[in-house]
């Protein structure tokens, strides 16, 4: 490193006072070197550097698993600094207890809730400082300053200069703490479509995933993990695997047994060829016998997550009344990229490469599995072959953790398809009783839901998960009820994309069907009336409700079926049109209008909606984890399937542009769709699915299959 | 400036690969400075190859037989088991991590190459079956990702998460390359193997079409 370098490091540390680390610099030096410029590069906040080529690099410090926040996030950031597009490029945040608040990439949450303002003052405030910069030197008001594409301009005497140009003495000035930011009106690069920065490295193979990671005498491995829930290893003969090529390390760590091999591909053989033995818990149930403890929880009262007016008074006076049970199973994640994690531990250091969405939790994983410090714990982010919430979880890491320490080297841990299908912490499986009173005029009058599941939160006595999105309708129900029975048992669950909504969607909008159709109403103009006092999320049911031309006729054996959701921030509707065609379930089309206010980039939004429709159209018709004897019986793709080309519906994406506040934008796509397919399969069929997945055979009257 | 991995090349782990001829820019090359540069462990960006030297066991050829592979226009030899997948010594051993793991069961398609031009199920391969076979893994479809199928998945912007993406790819390649005007039909026959977790099916289809007008 030469001098002028070195000079650049200790005064990066004093200019980037919110950024400097040892680690930081150790990425950002090969940059500097290049430069070999005496000047300074600018860096105003953990967020942003601006070297004096001009070149602008925005530093990302969310996950990133297909939702786009390498590109949307570097937006936010260049719309407020008037960047020059073409000369930002993205670099991905180490994980950092505190430099750049929270982390954790997990329910929609990187731009709502304020969650885009930390970054759009980062752009702010560096273009303030560079327009003082300027005023500075051309002894002129900042006032009568402009920036546009990365210059500032002075057009009294059609002076400009780059943005480069000013890093060096911008970077001497204050920050400002409360810079001033744009009109949204005012966006230019907000709100549009431009290049995805990871596309071309997706389409060439070079993006690199977390197990795509590699270091200099790292070896692979896998971990065979006790099948039943809570088990753990007895004992084990590890003769067989030590035989086999390549297999250099068998050894136990605490979550189960791991072969660590000179490639995967033997790390595998030998893990197949392992005997364990292990402990009976007695943890030994079926998934029959968790729906009847389930049931058994929801004949008596639960506790209060939600009241309005007095519902147990008001349903029995009720014109017609309308009672129902719905249940939904365990779902597992199945990303397509498997649980993985590739860790080198060292006496005073810990390094991990994570497809995580929880980079400071893996942090933290690995300083309490090790005893080294966090400040000696460095987590590289890898992308993520999907996330849907189960990468929030560290079980991986300290896979990885505790056998990288076992055997002193650097181990890539990657589990199999099965491992991590049996391994989950599963969408809850979820028993939900309704009543429903209807007036003379046949309007909504009262409710009661009453909701058995785990609870994924813990703290509490109403878990939130289970009961979200029917103790928080949107729909204005006069006298209104809400219980949450707490269930427990060994099968463990957590965040599954949309989360809580994913299920109570289904089974909330069916039943408001059920009603619809008690009283002899059309479903959409039921929502409006509940919808009332909710101007945007009936705006959204109008505009599907037109869009779908609901209510105009089909050809024969078609039909459509609404449902809506206002989940995360997010108001959603989706009509589809389903037939049954050759025994099987076919959507055709789907119509999805969605209100998440401000958006960052539209084809991201337009991609994760659409794909949302997918998600939650696969686990509708397909998905179900079951317990047998206290494991899951599924393995792999074979009996947990997933939706494939040949069965993507049509999707008419609608945006609603209004320039609220940003809402979420990866989830509530999800939970609409499946209550929208039951809901048109009755209308077709006059029978009422109770349950997911979505079982064609339901639907088919005997002796027509 | 091409960077390699040192790991593929200088380490001293014995991964029982030997390179016929050198391998100095084998495709997990990456370039400092790239637009979309992703935050690489320092320890990653290592030097300019010049060649390679791999360090192998004396008794290793005793134990287990050697196949001669050909990846991506050069011939690798590999001392396996008979039975090791084709998935594991592209990405392990000869560190063409574009080629992805999914199932395991030729059950998702994200692990497809192409062997003499045919999609190929990586993961359910063994070594032994290949032979003398010509294997093409993403890395060597196209340099600089100018071949027609990863053209129109840029310009319909395909990828999400894009872990099944070299899958998709792969499989829409060896689909043109006998199919220049597939039907919705044709694709759908092509590419209902395939699993895309993130649903970016719509725009697969799209980027299909695109790469057979375009092409």
């Amino acid at each position: 490193m030469t001098g002028p370098a070195q000079l650049h490091r200790r005064e990066f540390i004093k200019v980037g006072t919110l950024a400097g680390g040892g680690l930081l610099l150790a990425i950002y030096a090969p940059t500097v070197k290049a430069h070999n410029s005496a000047a300074l590069p600018f860096q105003p906040n953990a967020f942003l550097r601006i070297d004096p080529s001009g070149e602008i690099t925005i530093t990302v410090a969310r996950s990133d698993m297909g939702q786009g926040v390498r590109t949307a996030l570097p937006m936010i950031i260049a719309e407020e600094l008037d960047a020059d597009w073409n000369s930002v490029r993205v670099m991905q945040a180490d994980a950092h207890p505190n430099q750049y608040g929270r982390m954790m990439t997990v329910g929609s949450s990187s731009v709502r809730n304020g969650a885009w303002l930390p970054l759009r003052k980062a752009g702010a405030a560096a273009r303030e400082m560079l327009v003082a910069a300027a005023a500075a030197r051309w002894g002129v008001s900042a006032g009568d300053l402009r920036t546009e594409s990365g210059r500032v301009l002075h057009a009294a005497s059609a002076r400009s200069a780059s943005y480069g140009e000013l890093a060096e003495a911008a970077a001497a000035l204050p920050v400002p703490v409360e810079p001033k930011l744009k009109d949204p009106a005012t966006f230019k690069l907000i709100g549009t479509s431009p290049a995805l920065f990871d596309t071309p490295d997706k389409v060439t193979g070079r993006a690199k995933f977390g197990i795509d990671a590699r270091v200099p005498g790292m070896l692979f491995a896998t971990v065979v993990h006790p099948p039943v829930f809570g088990s753990r290893v007895k004992s084990f003969d590890a003769a067989k695997a030590k035989a086999v090529a390549g297999v250099r390390h068998v050894v136990q760590i605490p979550t189960g047994i791991a072969v660590v091999a000179e490639h995967t591909g033997a790390a595998l053989k030998g893990a197949q060829a392992l005997v364990i033995e292990y402990e009976n818990t007695g943890f030994a149930m079926n998934s029959s016998d968790i729906f009847k403890s389930f049931a058994d929880l929801a004949d008596k009262p639960g506790v209060e997550a939600k009241k309005v007016g007095d519902a147990a008074a008001t349903l029995p006076k009720s014109a017609k009344r309308v009672e129902s049970t719905y249940e939904a199973p365990y779902l597992a994640h199945a990303t397509m990229e498997p649980m993985n994690c590739t860790a080198n531990v060292q006496a005073d250091r810990v390094e991990l490469w994570a497809p995580t969405q929880n980079p400071q939790g893996a942090q933290q994983t690995a300083a309490q599995i090790t005893g080294v410090p966090i400040s000696n714990v460095t987590v590289h982010v890898q992308l993520l072959g999907c996330g849907w919430g189960r990468r929030s979880r560290q079980d991986f890491v300290e896979d990885a953790v505790h056998t990288s320490k076992a055997v002193g080297a650097p181990v890539q841990v990657l589990w199999t398809r099965e491992e991590d299908m049996q391994h989950d912490f599963y969408r809850p499986a979820a028993h939900v009783r309704l009543e429903g009173g209807l007036d003379g005029a046949g309007k909504l009058a009262a409710m009661i839901v009453r909701v058995a599941a785990q609870p994924i939160s813990g703290g509490g006595a109403v878990d939130g998960p289970a009961v979200a999105s029917i103790a928080d309708t949107p729909y204005a129900i006069p006298n209104y009820l809400v219980e949450y029975c707490r269930a427990t048992n060994a099968v463990p669950v957590g965040y599954w994309r949309s989360v809580g909504p994913s299920q109570n969607t289904f089974i909330f909008e069916s039943f408001i069907d059920e009603l619809a159709h008690a009283a002899k109403r059309d479903p959409v103009e039921l929502r409006r009336e509940l919808l009332a006092n909710d101007a945007r999320m009936l705006n959204v049911v109008n505009l599907a409700a037109e869009r779908s031309q609901w209510g105009t006729p089909l050809p024969a054996g078609r039909a459509r079926g609404i449902a809506l959701v206002d989940d995360k921030g997010g108001r959603v509707a989706e009509v589809a049109e389903v037939s049954l065609t050759g025994g099987k379930i076919r959507v055709h089309k789907v119509t999805l209008v969605a209100d998440c206010g401000q958006i960052i980039h539209s084809g991201i939004v337009d991609g994760q909606l659409s794909g949302s429709v997918v998600a939650g159209l696969g686990a509708a018709l397909y998905g179900e984890i079951t317990i047998e004897r206290g494991r899951v019986k599924q393995t792999n793709f074979r009996d947990y399937p997933m939706l494939r080309i040949d069965e993507m519906p049509e999707i008419d994406v609608h945006i609603v542009r209004n320039g609220e506040e940003p809402g979420g934008v990866g989830e509530p796509g999800v939970p609409p769709i499946a209550a929208a397919v039951a809901n048109a399969l009755f209308t077709l069929t006059g029978v009422r699915a109770k349950r997911l997945p979505l079982r064609a055979d339901l639907f088919t009257p005997v002796g027509t299959r | 400036m091409t960077f390699l991995f040192a790991y593929t090349h200088t380490s001293s782990h014995p991964i029982l690969l030997r390179h016929r001829r050198t391998v100095g820019r084998l495709s997990v090359a990456c370039k400092l400075g790239h637009r979309a540069d992703y935050a690489q462990p320092p320890t990653a960006l290592l030097r300019k190859e010049s060649g390679c030297r791999l360090n192998r066991p004396a008794n290793i050829d005793a134990l287990m037989p050697t196949y001669s592979l050909r990846v991506n226009g050069r011939t690798h030899e590999v001392n396996v088991d008979a039975d090791t997948r084709l998935l594991w010594i592209v990405r392990d051993l000869l560190g063409l991590t574009g080629t992805k793991y999914g199932c395991g069961i030729a059950q998702c398609g994200a692990c497809t190459v192409h062997v003499n031009g045919k999609a190929t199920r990586s993961c359910t391969l063994q070594v032994s079956q290949v032979g003398d076979r010509a294997i093409t893994t993403i890395e060597g479809l196209s340099p600089n990702a100018t071949h027609a199928v990863q053209k129109a998945w840029i310009a319909e912007e395909v990828p999400q998460c894009g872990y099944c993406q070299s899958g998709q790819v792969m499989t829409a390649a060896a689909l043109l390359a006998t199919n220049k005007a597939p039907t919705d039909a044709d694709i759908d026959g092509a590419m209902d193997g395939l699993i895309c977790r993130c649903g970016t099916y719509d725009r697969i289809r799209r980027a299909i079409h695109r790469a057979a007008k375009e092409g």
